[in-house]
């Protein structure tokens, strides 16, 4: 479906945030479209949860609009926003049971007791905690803790729901299996999922869409590929996942596409991204699409720095021309060919995977 | 490196320590042993009776004590009741209700009573009244009483507030509760032990006062520390050591409640997974 066809969730209009001196929002504008898996993605301190809380009503905005399904809400308390969190540490009620946990947001909306008790039942049973519902929340593990919390949000039927990084209290194993059922849960339950993570795994596994967000500025938002492949900038390129940023003369870019010079001399014709230049400019490469070849084949060589064991992979470190360390995978099988330290290796930069980032 | 900041260590600890357990618990002991001694001097043992406690409740001043004991009580209750109920509304104010102007001063003056010598407060109090007119007596006490326990019951109901992250209210607001609400259903059952634990100390403190209420208090109306003070005058008779101990006891009794209560509201509000 063509993006512009779509029911948008929630819209921000040139929002912006300060915190006294600081700027923890600067005029960020979002849409995230209904029964979408969306994730803000950035390191700490980045202005995610702010835009996550400012949806809930937690954070006042100073400037600009936030639209929930058109409706302007900006100056709504979070009682009368049709949003449900669930807490980075979950804040289940401690002095209620998990079926009462469940039912306060139903019992606040003024729902009858009965329907509010199947309601919570139901949600129960789509976290399978059924059997989890007269326990006290500090008897309940981390995982279980989380799933009650998820339940709760879920019993008023929000359009949207808010996810404040609510993996990263869980160990790793149990991490990997929640992702799958939230990312099912959200296909099953059709409401809007907006979830923030400083995990670049985690937004890459489970999102439809991403929003890259870094010192308060909305850096990139597309799908999972689109971010890891075809990044904007230097900022998105290394947050997510590594890159190799070379240093490369550029030509004038047409139509997505630009001739990098690298240094020796080879010319790259490859991807230009949106803000990219004519002049000197960075190429980012991923480590695992350096190739190692016979140096008359090579675009790129260099000398064999170091040579690092990571289990299925090996990385190589090799120092070019213009003093640069380039990074490459080779994947620790038995055929490949590992380079030795002081090596002189010919690299092949694959053109396809190459892209001239934007300022 | 731990060994060397060790206290126990310092010359002249144990005496030191020694000196001031006598100093604080020599007296009371003294008092709790002469309330079963089975002879008219308070100085000197004459075997072991309960006949001053049987004394208490029925000898000639058992009415007078009998009558001062529900003035104290009636009056500690009440008192603990409304200190409470400002000190929750104020610590609420101080802690939930972000930056204000004047929040420090508010701070300094919840907690005033706690600084100002309580003569001062006594003869304060005791002027005030009379300039704007009060006739000294029950009412005057309670209003006296309310305004020094308001302190000791804040101390112990903002400290178990702080312990409540803001996160509970956030998530009740966030599911559609409203500010009271979330107050009534989230903030206030989370806050029952350190509300407790206030009433139970401002009661107390307000049971045993002395200073404050025998210049407020007025003729004719007595509570029993000033009911005690009054028996003294005439001498010291074992009787007093009675009703002494009964009054450390029940002090030790809720102190140690209310302790209990506070230490209870350090541990429970912690909401970690496993």
């Amino acid at each position: 479906m063509a993006n512009s066809d779509r029911q948008v969730a929630v819209k921000f209009e040139t929002v912006s945030k300060r915190y006294g001196t600081f700027t923890a929002l600067k005029q960020v504008s979002l849409d995230i479209f209904d029964n979408e898996f969306f994730t803000l993605l950035g390191p700490s301190g980045c202005g995610k949860t702010t835009l996550l809380r400012s949806i809930a009503g937690f954070e006042d905005i100073q400037d600009g609009a936030i639209r929930l399904f058109g409706e302007d809400i900006a100056e709504l308390p979070p009682n009368k926003r049709s949003v449900n969190t669930v807490f980075q540490n979950y804040a289940l009620f401690p002095h209620m049971d998990v079926t009462e946990n469940v039912m306060f947001g139903l019992r606040m909306l003024g729902t009858s007791e009965a329907e509010a008790r199947k309601r919570a039942q139901e949600v129960l049973d789509l976290v399978q905690l059924q059997s989890f519902a007269d326990r006290m929340p500090n008897q309940l593990s981390g995982g279980q803790q989380q799933r009650v919390a998820l339940a709760r949000a879920l019993a008023p039927n929000p359009r949207v729901l808010l996810l404040d990084e609510p993996l990263s209290a869980l160990d790793l194993k149990l991490r990997q299996a929640v992702r799958l059922e939230l990312q099912e849960l959200q296909k099953d339950t059709g409401i809007t999922f907006i979830f923030v993570t400083h995990d670049q795994e985690e937004a890459l596994t489970m999102s439809d869409r991403i929003a890259v967000i870094n010192a308060g500025e909305v850096q990139q938002v597309g799908n999972a590929r689109e971010i890891y492949e075809e990044p904007n900038n230097a900022f998105v390129a290394s947050f997510i996942g590594e890159t190799n940023l070379i240093k490369v003369d550029v030509g004038e870019p047409q139509d997505g596409k630009v001739a990098a010079t690298l240094p020796g001399g080879v010319q790259l014709n490859c991807s230009a991204a949106v803000g990219a230049h004519a002049g000197s400019g960075h190429l980012s490469i991923r480590p695992e699409r350096v190739n190692f070849c016979p140096l008359d084949k090579a675009n790129l060589t260099g000398t064999v720095q170091r040579v690092v064991y990571l289990g299925t992979d090996m990385q190589v470190e090799v120092a070019i021309q213009s003093g640069q360390t380039i990074n490459a995978r080779v994947q620790n099988t038995q055929m490949a060919v590992i380079p030795s330290i002081g090596e002189t290796v010919g690299m092949q930069l694959d053109a396809a995977a190459a892209r001239v980032l934007g300022a | 490196m731990a060994a060397r900041l060790d206290l126990r260590r310092f010359p002249g600890f144990l005496p030191i320590t020694w000196l001031c357990l006598v100093l604080l618990y020599a007296p009371l002991i003294v008092v709790m042993v002469y309330s079963f001694n089975d002879s008219n001097s308070v100085t000197l043992w004459g075997g072991f009776t309960l006949r001053w406690y049987v004394e208490v409740f029925t000898g000639p001043e058992a009415p007078k004590f009998k009558a001062a004991a529900l003035n104290s009580l009636a009056i500690a209750i009440s008192a603990a009741i409304v200190a409470t109920t400002i000190a929750t509304a104020a610590a609420t104010a101080m802690l939930r209700s972000g930056q204000f102007r004047g929040k420090s001063v508010s701070f300094v003056l919840i907690n005033l009573p706690l600084m100002v010598p309580e003569i001062v407060t006594a003869v304060a109090s005791l002027v005030f009244f009379s300039a704007i007119g009060f006739q000294a007596g029950y009412l005057t006490i309670l209003v006296a009483h309310i305004v020094f326990c308001i302190p000791f019951a804040y101390l112990p109901i903002a400290a178990r507030m702080q312990g409540i992250e803001g996160a509970y209210e956030q998530a009740a607001q966030d599911l559609y509760a409203t500010k009271w609400q979330t107050f009534r259903l989230i903030l206030l059952p989370l806050m029952a032990p350190g509300i407790m634990s206030g009433f139970l100390l401002a009661f107390i403190i307000s049971l045993d006062d002395f200073i404050i209420t025998n210049f407020v208090k007025g003729a004719g109306i007595e509570t029993l520390p000033t009911a005690i003070f009054g028996s003294v005058k005439q001498g010291i008779k074992p009787n007093i050591m009675a009703i002494s101990t009964l009054l450390l006891l029940v002090s030790v009794v809720l102190v140690t409640v209310s302790y209990l209560l506070g230490r209870k509201g350090q541990t429970t509000p912690t909401n970690k997974g496993t």
